[in-house]
């Protein structure tokens, strides 16, 4: 009740800031971009305004990806839902479980609707598979999008006289080498599900789950209780023991360890690039592809992405939905992507961005900046590499959160925990199937 | 003679009483039996459909043992943090109730941090002891203290418990104060002339004679860390690691709002709902007995 007076206040507030335009269509737009990202959302929504005599967008942060999504889900079931929200990968499953239900207005449709010619096939598969139904039609507009790539600092592993990792075994002596040169953390991560469970999985070309990472059908179930993860788990505990890995918390947290220097092998978001590029003089770094294990395969499939589409709920008037249509062609074109993509390290999701920054020389100027769009189009996405679809998941993200941290500090082996979080999560899918039948 | 107000209408009096009825039964009996309610259905996040499932719910939160153990941690946390902040608050409205010179300036400061939001005050006190950044855990290698509260979920827990005393400190220490200047002076110099030191001043005459503010202060500062510090433990540890510090009102809300979960979660504040009335019962009941009014 509570929650729903609080978001009733704030959309009147948001309407009353914004009846200065008042003949052109509004629509509303949240979004969960703080700092200088939401900086550049404001930017955009501004330029296309501006551009616009018949439409005006009104960019509004709502908080975190979850707070965000969660505000408009509420504001939904009081009739008060924005037009476009983003949404965070994790709450696909969610939002396709709506869809069939109704609340969605697939992006699809509705530039069919809105009879503009929207080709998806100018984006990158890696991206546009995480995000379309069955018959291969896209249900949400991809904004931004990352995938974990390995951070290193270059200083510390000439210091310490090794190259940059490949594999993870050169991982484990590279971070052996560290640790004696003085680094006291070598290596650590960020978003431990995403990056050593989910992308671990689809860079090997290994399912995280049955029915095509539960792409095919709400009866999936987990699977990433295999050899190879319980290894890959095992190894990295075996490195914690050793104080050649060091965990940093979940979500971002670790970042902190690698900008001082203390980590100096770190897996997560490509999209930290601009974040870097700002805070870090004190030493050289560089992004790499993600290692491999080369006891599981030979050559890398394709890593998958994290990061947040645009989602269009139904129940507002045709004009504003024309608007829509239209602002999400303006943020697609190629000079809004390399803009952003440049600015923020998230990937360019058109091959016509990726071209437009390469004209523009961006990785010449910037070196391996595209390590993260290499990673994502490597091969054809498979059906185990072309993300993951699970309900409940960012409840079973946290899950795998506490069953590895529970392996990080040695109360569990690697095995014991994958199979406890493998159990657990699987019981949310129940349920969630249960509750979306 | 008893003194009584006599009012000429019958209805006058109910009519007075209505806006408190109203208000209790509006945004604290509605939510209530709201949250009972859903707590024996399932449903999607969008609210589509909700199905009747009884006390599957419930079934399925006793058979999970990581919940179980939440009981454990909230009384820990609760009974810590309610230690933890009234006997700091005492200790400086002793001190602050002495103090003569600039009396208004330490009060002021001290009253301060009470201004702070509890997720704020989390992530301050997160930041101190970041195990890469923070100046406290600095502080805490130098004499031989690894502090990784990412890892090890006793210091993790030992870190809410601080940042959600922290923030209550103030509070107590208004009543505190407040209590402590409405014992007669005349009583203590009394003691006083009986040659009674300070010590034994405090634990005989002025303590006793504070007892109502404690008692009052005990059942908020309970209150306060049973349903107020979700917000603090979202902001800095999430519940981790593993579950080491997954209190229950934080698990009410991450099933809830985080993970749409609402049948779960309703389930979860109708138990914890339970938890608070009983303790607050058990508390009037056995603890009120002690207090000198």
């Amino acid at each position: 009740m509570k929650l729903k007076s609080i978001l009733s206040a704030t959309t009147v507030l948001a309407m009353a800031a914004t009846t200065a335009a008042a003949d052109k269509a509004e629509v509303q737009f949240w979004h969960a971009m703080g700092g200088q990202l939401g900086e550049i959302v404001d930017k955009f929504a501004a330029d296309y305004n501006g551009g616009s005599d018949s439409c005006q967008i009104n960019a509004v942060y709502k908080g975190n990806y979850t707070e965000n999504m969660t505000a408009a889900i509420a504001a939904f079931r009081a009739g008060e839902q924005p037009h476009i929200v983003q949404v965070f990968e994790v709450g696909t499953a969610t939002m396709m479980a709506a869809g069939e239900k109704g609340a969605i207005y697939p992006v699809h449709e509705l530039m069919a609707d809105a009879g503009v010619d929207f080709d998806q096939s100018a984006y990158l598969p890696a991206v546009v598979s995480y995000y379309t139904d069955t018959d291969n039609k896209l249900l949400s507009m991809p904004f931004n999008s990352s995938t974990p790539v390995l951070w290193y600092n270059k200083t510390a592993l000439d210091a310490a006289g090794v190259a940059v990792p490949t594999t993870w075994d050169e991982v484990e002596v590279a971070a052996r080498a560290l640790k004696e040169s003085g680094v006291t953390k070598p290596f650590s991560f960020g978003w431990q599900s995403w990056s050593n469970i989910e992308n671990y999985s689809a860079w090997h070309n290994l399912p995280v789950g049955s029915e095509e990472n539960g792409f095919a059908s709400l009866e999936t179930e987990f699977t990433f209780n295999n050899e190879a993860v319980v290894n890959h788990i095992q190894r990295i505990a075996d490195m914690g023991k050793e104080g050649t890995f060091v965990y940093g918390g979940r979500r971002g947290d670790s970042r902190a360890q690698f900008v001082n220097g203390e980590t100096a092998l770190w897996i997560n978001s490509s999209a930290y690039y601009g974040g870097f590029k700002k805070d870090i003089t004190e030493f050289e770094f560089g992004q790499a592809m993600l290692p491999l294990d080369t006891a599981v395969a030979d050559a890398p499939q394709n890593s998958i992405i994290g990061g947040a589409t645009l989602w269009v709920l139904q129940g507002h008037e045709s004009p504003e939905y024309a608007c829509v249509a239209d602002f999400f062609q303006f943020v697609s074109a190629a000079e809004q992507q390399a803009y952003w993509h440049q600015e923020t390290g998230y990937v360019p999701i058109t091959n016509a961005a990726y071209d437009l920054s390469q004209e523009q020389k961006f990785y010449e100027s910037d070196p391996m900046t595209d390590t993260a769009i290499k990673q994502l189009s490597l091969n054809t996405p498979t059906p185990a590499s072309k993300g993951v679809r699970f309900g409940n998941f960012v409840q079973v993200r946290d899950i795998i959160n506490e069953e590895l941290e529970a392996v990080w500090s040695g109360q569990k082996d690697a095995q014991t925990a994958l199979d406890e979080a493998v159990a657990r999560g699987n019981k949310l899918l129940r349920k969630f199937e249960a509750a979306n039948k | 003679m008893q003194k009584r107000v006599v009012f000429r209408s019958r209805l006058l009096p109910y009519l007075l009483v209505l806006p408190q009825i109203a208000i209790t039964l509006i945004f604290f009996f509605w939510p209530a039996y709201q949250a009972l309610e859903s707590s024996f259905f399932i449903e999607d996040a969008f609210g589509f459909s909700r199905q009747w499932v009884a006390m599957q719910n419930y079934v399925e939160l006793f058979q999970d043992p990581s919940y179980l153990r939440s009981f454990k941690t909230t009384l820990i946390f609760g009974v810590s943090v309610a230690v933890m902040a009234m006997s700091i608050s005492l200790g400086l409205a002793v001190a602050a109730n002495r103090v003569v010179k600039a009396a208004t300036g330490y009060r002021t400061m001290l009253i301060w941090p009470y201004a702070v939001a509890p997720a704020l005050a989390g992530v301050i006190w997160y930041f101190l002891m970041n195990p890469s950044l923070g100046i406290v855990a600095y502080w805490l290698k130098n004499v031989g203290v690894d502090w990784n509260h990412y890892l090890n979920g006793d210091q993790a827990l030992l870190l809410v418990i601080v940042a959600a005393a922290w923030k209550q400190v103030s509070y107590n220490f208004l009543f505190f104060l407040a209590g402590l200047q409405s014992i007669p002076k005349s009583l203590i110099e009394a003691a006083a002339i009986d040659r009674a030191g300070p010590v034994r001043r405090f634990w005989t005459i002025v303590f006793p004679l504070l007892t109502p503010t404690t008692f009052f202060l005990l059942v908020v500062n309970l209150v306060y860390a049973f349903f107020d510090t979700f917000a603090l433990v979202h902001a800095t540890t999430e519940g981790g690691p593993v579950d080491a510090t997954s209190i229950l009102v934080f698990r009410v809300y991450n099933t809830g709002f985080i993970g749409q979960d609402y049948g779960s979660s309703a389930a979860q504040s109708v138990i914890l709902m339970g938890l608070v009335i009983m303790m607050t019962f058990v508390q009037f009941r056995f603890v009120e007995r002690k207090v000198q009014y």
